[in-house]
This record gives structure tokens, C-alpha cells and sequence, in this order.
């Protein structure tokens, strides 16, 4: 952390705060009933996310997950049309036809977030191709998860990135459940990154909790892409802190899934507090400073649900807009 | 007119488009040697930067394709035969159809998907599938069916140019046909059918490879005295409703002959539409004639029996002049 400016801590810390108070809004704005739909939160995972962009640039790409929110916001989006977007509004970034699972900005490299599990993996690994094609130094980080490390998609696209030396890093976060199922019951092995190896790549773990690791070694990789020499798989390994999806008790009708010590080691290794302990530690900013950044952040994700509830509702006519280009 | 080949027709297609506009790329399995010619000897002109063969991994190759027509390039990605487009439909079907739409039109999507189609060379149900009704099923995708070299090459190139994805499917049984193929660039818009054949008793609408066998059951049909209007669709998304509906109001009389399944095939689509916006002018039930519902046999004598037959299409015409109106 040391080699680290104090102010790249900062934005990183920003974007996890950001993050988390987004999310818990979204929480309570889906418990009390206002939005359509599902949300599946990213809470808990927010120093991938965080570490990963802050790591990038306006004009690297990044493609999502179905739990994209966090990806959004930590490329940069904005905080009132993606809030905007979850409440299916005209101002939402699609106009309302996306939705919480389908949330993009073109316009700072977000190629969308998407609903089936390893979808979005082929896509950035065609942005990566173009990037080539086009012979500029950009990257593209698809996000995924863990269960998405088992579908063809991971599978074929990371060897075809291999196969053509793409400027692509493979952003595996190991949340260690698919849906309601641990990762563990579902591959015989114990670290998905070592599944680079068998593509020719270089495989990295790091702790998905800490944004400055995740920051130093994605940071390592995307020179390593933007300077041609092809891809990289990172695993970080994370907890989500809820559960898949908000209300999910209303289809579990109370069994439960959860293993108790990781359940437990979600709660300790929370990315927002690991991160606010070591700035006020090591001296990068004092409480003031933190308390500042909270109070500013609290108020943004206040505004974003007012602007949500006041937009206007697409008008009926739009549902045959925005088809043929 | 120089005669030419489908296979050159379509080569001659992405030759003028790689010249015309630097981000037109090929990709696919060999497509530098080009089992069914229409990329061969590209990658001499435009380098394998252009010309990419790619491993046979038609989920990621789809999804690239995808990722680099949101990002500045314009991909032709060829999968060779169309039954391996079920190997990437996650990509096309719920990513390609739907992401200009579904992120409020935020991107555009360049991008063709090009496979062989259908029957007519014993391959087997497993190269011989016709593809189009699963993707006419799909929206904002484009669906392109040429029947002859000269329209292979003028829709190719407008297919090429379209800012949409778009699904275009030569007849596998038409590889080796010839026609006359100018050389210069042209191109056909896409949604306009062709009239192959003008009559006034009744209106056979197709596509394809079917086109041919239309034109020897309308030929055979003359000869009793029946003038079939023949019209071949050419783009069955979106397909020229207008063209159909004008030919139903001159004649009353309606068979669909499509290379396909019978159910939701493209000839029910045709079908519906005639018996929902041309009722009043019909004289005679509009007639069905598509692939029997079987998977493709290997043998050629089951295979000819498994699509439609130039004897079950004039038999369809020939029941549209024997119904009286009820």
C-alpha cells in the first residue's frame, strides 16, 4: 500500500463506498416493494469491482454479471440513471428495457451487464479482438463468477484470447456460491484460477476483500495486456454478503445454504472496513476526511432515488423504439 | 454476364466489402482454406488480421464477434454449417438480438452470421438442418436466404453494410450453382422479394433452394393450364409482406413452400399472414408444403422424400384450383 499514491487509495475507497451505499439503498428500496422485478447485490464484493476500475481507463472495456450494479458504478456510471434504470424509468441508462440485469454505458466502455451466467465472457473477449484489430493500447476485463468458470463460454474464450494473444483479463470473482450452491460441490478443485494453465496464460489469486491487492495485481496485468502480451485470468476470492438474490426467503421457505464459518468470514472480511482501517492506519486520510467522503456519498445515492422516483415511467410508444439500427 | 458460382459470388461479395471499408473482418473455422470456398484466397489480399481462423469454438466466436461489432468492428463471422449456430445461440439469441435494444439503443451491432443452410448433399441431419425459422423467431435479427449467385452477392454486400445483425444462410443444396454475377459492386435491399415468375390463378411464395423447385412445379403446372406467380422472398426477416399480400389479391390462391418443419416453420408464418390480412380475397384454403416433420436422412432417396417435392407442391396448387368457395 505504501508505493500507492494517497490519492488512488481514495478514489478506490470512493468507488467501494459508493458501492455499498448504492446497494443498501437498493435493498431497502426492494424490501419496502418499490422496485420491479429482482436485484442481486453486490454488497460484500464491492473491492473487485473497485480495485479492478480504478486499475483501468474511461476507454477500457468491461462487461458484467446478472450482480452488475457495482460493476457500473466503479467504470463510472452514474448514480442516478442506473438508479433510474432499477426503477425501469425513462431516464434509466436503457430507457427502462434493460433493468437491474442489463445495465450499460457505451459511452465509458460498460458493454452491459447480463443475465445468463458466462455471457458477457465471449463479448469482452470480441472487444479485446477489436482492440486488436484496431491496434490501440485499451484493455477489456470481463467480470464472472464462479460458476461461470464452468460454463463452455469461460472455456472457449479464454482460449481463443490465449490462441490470439488478446488484451483481455479474465476477472473471476469467487463469491463461493453459485446461485444457492457452494463452489465447492460443484468443481473438484480448490482455485479456479489455475484453470489458466490450461490455456497458456498466467493465473493469479488474490484476496477479493482487500481493493488495494486486488488494485496491484489487475494493475500488473493490464500492462502486461496493454504492452501485447495477451491474457490473464485473476481469481479473486470474495464473499457475498447476502444472499443471491433479495427476498430469495420467499422461494427458500426456510432451509438454508449458507455454511456457517464462511457466513462468518463474510461479516469479518468486509472490503469497506479493511480498507477504512488501513487509510486511517497508515496515515492516507484522517476520520474527517472518511467521514466527509460518507456524508458526501450518502447524499448522492439520496439524490440518485429521488431523481428515480421522479422520473417519468417510459411512454407505452417507446416499447417499439430503439429496434432496428 | 460472366457466369459465376454461389461460392464466388459470395467471395467476391466480402472481397469488395474488405476493400471498401477497413473494418470488415472474416472469421470462422478455416476460413483461409474454405471448406465451401466463399472465403478462399482472402487472407492473401487482406492478411490474417482480416481473414481469421479461429478454433471451432462457435459460442466464443459469436460472442467476439458480438464484442468487436460494439466496439468499431464489422465482423463476418462464417460458422460454416448452419447447424453449428446451435452451438452459439446463448450469443445470438440473447445477446445479438436483443443488446441495441435492450440497452436503450445505446449500440449498434455490424455483424453477420454466415452458414451454409438445408439440405441436398447427404450430409446428414447434422449438416443439413434448415435454420431460418429459429432465427425469424428472434427479434431484431436480420434473416437472409438468397436463391441464386447474383442475389448471394448483392444481398451479401447490403448484409455487410446493415448496422443490425443479420443471419445470412446459402443453400447448401445451391453450392454449385451457376448464374449470372456482374462484376462490379451492387446491392439488393434487403426485405424485397423477387417475382420469378408472373400468373394470375395462383401465388406461390418461398425461398431459397425451394425457389427452383417452384419454378419446375410452376413450369409443370402450365402445361395444365395453371399460371403460378412465383415469388421468392430472398430476406424471410423482414420479408416483403406487401409483395405476397398484392400477388393474394390478383389471384386467391396461396400455397407457402418452404425448406423447413412444419410447425412454426416459414411457410405457417406466410400462411397466417395471407389467411389474416387477405381472407376476403382468397378462393381456395391457402396450402402448406414444408419439410416432413423427420430429422434429415442420410440416404438420397429419403432425403429428396424428407423435403418438398416438386410433386407435393404441384399437388398443393393443383387442391387451391379444386376448392370451391365455400
Amino acid at each position: 500500500m505504501t508505493e500507492l499514491q494517497p490519492g488512488v487509495v481514495l478514489d478506490i475507497y470512493r468507488r467501494i463506498l459508493n458501492i455499498r451505499r448504492f446497494e443498501e439503498e437498493v435493498g431497502r428500496l426492494f424490501t419496502a416493494g418499490e422496485l420491479p422485478g429482482v436485484v442481486h447485490l453486490y454488497i460484500g464484493e464491492e473491492a473487485v469491482a473497485a480495485g479492478v476500475c480504478a486499475a483501468l481507463r474511461d476507454d477500457d472495456y468491461v462487461t458484467s454479471t446478472h450482480r452488475g450494479h457495482g460493476h457500473v458504478l466503479a467504470k463510472g456510471g452514474d448514480l442516478n440513471r442506473t438508479m433510474a434504470e432499477i426503477f425501469g424509468k425513462e431516464t434509466g441508462y436503457c430507457r427502462g428495457k434493460g433493468g437491474s440485469q442489463h445495465i450499460a454505458d457505451f459511452s465509458i466502455g460498460m458493454l452491459g451487464a447480463c443475465g445468463i451466467v458466462g455471457g458477457g465472457i465471449p463479448i469482452a473477449t470480441g472487444a479485446g479482438l477489436s482492440i486488436k484489430l484496431r491496434k490501440t493500447d485499451q484493455v477489456s476485463v470481463p467480470f464472472f463468477g464462479d460458476g461461470a468458470a464452468n460454463e463452455g463460454s469461460f472455456h472457449e474464450s479464454l482460449n481463443l484470447a490465449s490462441a490470439m494473444t488478446l488484451p483481455v483479463i479474465f476477472v473471476c470473482e469467487n463469491n463461493q456460491y453459485g446461485e444457492f450452491t457452494p463452489a465447492q460441490d460443484t468443481m473438484n478443485i480448490e482455485d479456479i484460477a489455475v484453470r489458466a494453465g490450461s490455456y497458456g496464460m498466467p493465473g493469479h489469486i488474490v484476496d477479493g476483500t482487500d481493493a488495494l491487492e486486488v488494485y496491484a495485481v489487475v494493475h500488473r496485468a493490464v500492462m502486461r495486456a496493454r504492452n501485447g502480451e495477451g491474457p490473464t485470468l485473476i481469481e479473486a476470492k470474495t464473499h457475498r454478503r447476502g444472499g443471491h438474490a433479495e427476498g430469495e426467503e420467499a422461494f427458500l421457505a426456510g432451509q438454508t445454504y449458507r455454511l456457517p464459518e464462511e457466513e462468518e468470514l463474510a461479516r469479518l472480511r468486509d472490503p469497506l472496513l479493511i480498507l477504512h482501517e488501513r487509510i486511517l492506519h497508515e496515515g492516507v486520510a484522517d476520520a474527517h476526511a472518511l467521514e466527509n467522503i460518507e456524508q458526501e456519498t450518502t447524499q448522492r445515492v439520496a439524490d440518485a432515488v429521488t431523481f428515480a422516483r421522479e422520473s417519468p415511467w417510459p411512454a407505452e410508444e417507446s416499447v417499439l423504439e430503439d429496434t432496428w439500427a | 454476364m460472366p457466369r459465376k458460382a454461389s461460392v464466388d459470388a459470395i467471395r467476391e461479395a466480402l472481397r469488395s466489402e474488405m476493400q471498401r471499408d477497413e473494418s470488415v473482418v472474416v472469421m470462422g473455422e478455416d476460413v483461409k482454406l474454405a471448406v465451401f470456398a466463399g472465403t478462399r484466397w482472402l487472407h492473401r489480399e487482406f492478411g490474417d488480421e482480416r481473414v481469421i481462423n479461429t478454433p471451432i469454438s462457435e459460442l466464443a466466436v459469436a460472442g467476439a464477434g458480438i464484442g468487436a461489432a460494439a466496439t468499431g468492428i464489422r465482423p463476418v463471422i462464417d460458422l460454416m454449417f448452419g447447424t453449428f449456430l446451435y452451438l452459439a445461440l446463448d450469443q445470438i439469441a440473447n445477446q445479438a438480438g436483443a443488446m441495441r435494444y435492450m440497452f436503450g439503443g445505446q449500440t449498434k451491432l455490424p455483424l453477420v452470421f454466415m452458414t451454409v443452410n438445408g439440405s441436398g448433399i447427404s450430409a446428414g441431419h447434422h449438416h443439413s438442418q434448415p435454420m431460418h425459422p429459429l432465427f425469424m423467431n428472434m427479434p431484431l435479427i436480420k434473416v437472409v436466404v438468397p436463391s441464386t449467385p447474383y442475389d448471394a452477392k448483392g444481398l451479401l454486400i447490403t448484409a455487410i453494410r446493415d448496422d443490425n445483425p443479420v443471419l445470412f444462410l446459402s443453400p447448401l443444396a445451391l453450392g454449385s450453382l451457376r448464374g449470372e454475377v456482374p462484376d462490379e459492386t451492387y446491392t439488393i435491399p434487403l426485405g424485397e422479394a423477387a417475382i420469378r415468375r408472373e400468373g394470375d390463378d395462383v401465388t406461390i411464395c418461398t425461398a431459397g433452394a425451394m425457389s427452383r423447385r417452384c419454378m419446375e412445379a410452376a413450369r409443370t403446372l402450365a402445361k395444365e393450364g395453371i399460371e403460378c406467380e412465383v415469388i421468392d422472398l430472398r430476406t424471410l426477416k423482414p420479408w416483403d409482406e406487401a409483395c405476397v399480400l398484392r400477388s393474394v389479391r390478383k389471384t386467391g390462391r396461396f400455397v407457402a413452400v418452404d425448406e423447413s418443419f412444419p410447425v412454426c416453420g416459414a411457410a405457417s408464418e406466410w400462411a397466417a399472414t395471407v389467411a389474416e390480412k387477405a381472407f376476403q380475397h382468397l378462393r381456395a384454403p391457402v396450402q402448406r408444403v414444408s419439410n416432413l416433420d423427420v430429422p434429415l436422412p442420410f440416404s438420397p432417396v429419403l432425403e429428396s422424400a424428407a423435403v418438398p417435392t416438386t410433386e407435393r407442391i404441384v399437388n398443393a396448387a393443383r387442391r387451391c384450383m379444386q376448392a370451391e368457395p365455400a
